[in-house]
């Protein structure tokens, strides 16, 4: 154990090596820890600002969702209430035609009903008079005794 | 090795590893074993931790990066805990110390006649003159058992002390603070000023005969299991590691906190 130049040396050594480690290892070292300290506050934050969004989106969404379903509610409400209102309106407007149907056909038959009548009060009052000149063996003078035929003829 | 009791004494032995490779005469002698490896432990230290900083990011580190931080984080910790002061030199300090230190005591753990025997083969020495204890080539590894490594490292922390103190207090404090202290009656500050200058004086003595002692200590052990045993002492060499493991940081941490604790009172108004 002797006191010696080394002592010298070795001060020269460690006030050399302790101003390289305050000047260029300490700044950067304890800058990026600290700078990676911040930010992992700062994602910390974030994230639970993220929680919070996604609670009040979530809420937002049942609620959406809810109005959603009570719209679509009355929706289908609406269009059944149409849809049975649309089968009355054809019900009444098929039974309408089916009654014009009727009657028009009513119309025709009567129609060709009197027609036929006519032609087979024609086509009697036709016989009529050639039976009674095959009755009479003579010639009717047809002009002359329209009137009886008319009078024949509307008494069918 | 050890070699035949023959040959060589145990306490020839024990000398022989505990003499310094010096250059010079007297004073001016230089223990070159003990400066180079100091200075080659040093720079692993800076250049390693350089490393880190120069390409230190603030995203996902690297395992070294990771290491370094916690070894950073941990020395910050500790000086934000004891020194409330505001400094950019006191935290870089201490790490200095800290991990200086370290790799310094770490160096114990080498078995003892590995260095010294690569040293002596470099040298050109033969390997029988070498077992014999008769090599001339004196190799001590670890720098903390040279009384002047510690006290180099304690004279740079009090002449912090000092510097803090007159900067902090004024010159005039920090001789009141010599004087009035403990017993503030002007026919007593004669009394005060040797009290204080002595526990002034004690600081960086202790603190570097601690670390000193503590790591001479260490070393003389694994010298005399190496010189008693010879070539079988590896056993009994890790078992004694194992124990000394626990002074290797134990120091190296005492040295870095006590250095705060005095910088600290140093730079406190009383």
């Amino acid at each position: 154990m002797n006191i010696n130049a080394t002592l010298f040396g070795e001060l020269i050594a460690f006030i050399f090596f302790v101003w390289f480690c305050m000047k260029f290892v300490w700044p950067p070292i304890m800058g990026a820890i600290e700078e990676r300290q911040k930010k992992i506050a700062d994602g910390l934050a974030a994230s639970e600002r993220g929680e919070k969004d996604l609670e009040l989106a979530q809420a937002k969404a049942t609620e959406q969702l809810k109005e959603a379903k009570t719209q679509a509610a009355g929706i289908i409400e609406q269009a059944k209430k149409r849809g049975s209102q649309i089968v009355d309106e054809e019900t009444q407007r098929a039974h309408q035609e089916r009654e014009n149907i009727i009657a028009q056909g009513h119309a025709e038959i009567e129609a060709e009903r009197n027609r036929a009548k006519e032609d087979l009060r024609k086509q009697v009052a036709v016989l009529a008079v050639a039976g009674a000149e095959k009755i009479l063996e003579r010639q009717i003078d047809a002009a002359a005794q329209s009137d009886i035929v008319e009078k024949l003829v509307a008494e069918l | 090795m050890a070699g035949s009791a023959g040959e060589q004494t145990i306490s020839g032995y024990i000398q022989h590893h505990l003499t310094n490779a010096a250059v010079g005469e007297g004073f001016w002698t230089f223990h070159v074993d003990t400066l180079a490896w100091s200075v080659v432990l040093g720079l692993v230290f800076i250049l390693s931790f350089r490393a880190v900083a120069k390409k230190a990011s603030a995203g996902v580190p690297g395992k070294w990066q990771a290491c370094v931080e916690l070894i950073v984080e941990f020395v910050d910790d500790t000086v934000k805990s004891t020194y409330h002061g505001k400094s950019a030199l006191i935290a870089p300090l201490a790490l200095t110390i800290f991990v200086w230190v370290l790799l310094m005591n770490l160096m114990d753990l080498i078995p003892v006649d590995f260095l010294p025997t690569a040293a002596a083969l470099i040298a050109g020495e033969s390997m029988d003159v070498i077992a014999a204890g008769q090599s001339h080539t004196y190799m001590k590894v670890v720098p903390t058992t040279d009384v002047n490594m510690t006290f180099a490292l304690s004279l740079g922390v009090f002449a912090l002390m000092i510097f803090y103190s007159v900067k902090i207090k004024g010159f005039g404090g920090f001789m009141k603070e010599l004087y009035a202290h403990p017993f503030n009656t002007p026919w007593l500050y004669w009394f005060n000023f040797i009290l204080e200058l002595v526990s002034l004086v004690a600081k960086p003595l202790s603190l570097s005969l601690r670390l000193f002692g503590n790591l001479y200590a260490g070393e003389l052990i694994f010298i005399l299991i190496a010189g008693t045993i010879g070539v079988w002492q590896l056993p009994i060499h890790f078992l004694w590691a194992a124990f000394h493991l626990l002074v290797i940081p134990l120091q190296a941490f005492i040295f870095m906190m006590l250095t705060i604790v005095y910088l600290s009172l140093a730079s406190e108004e009383h």
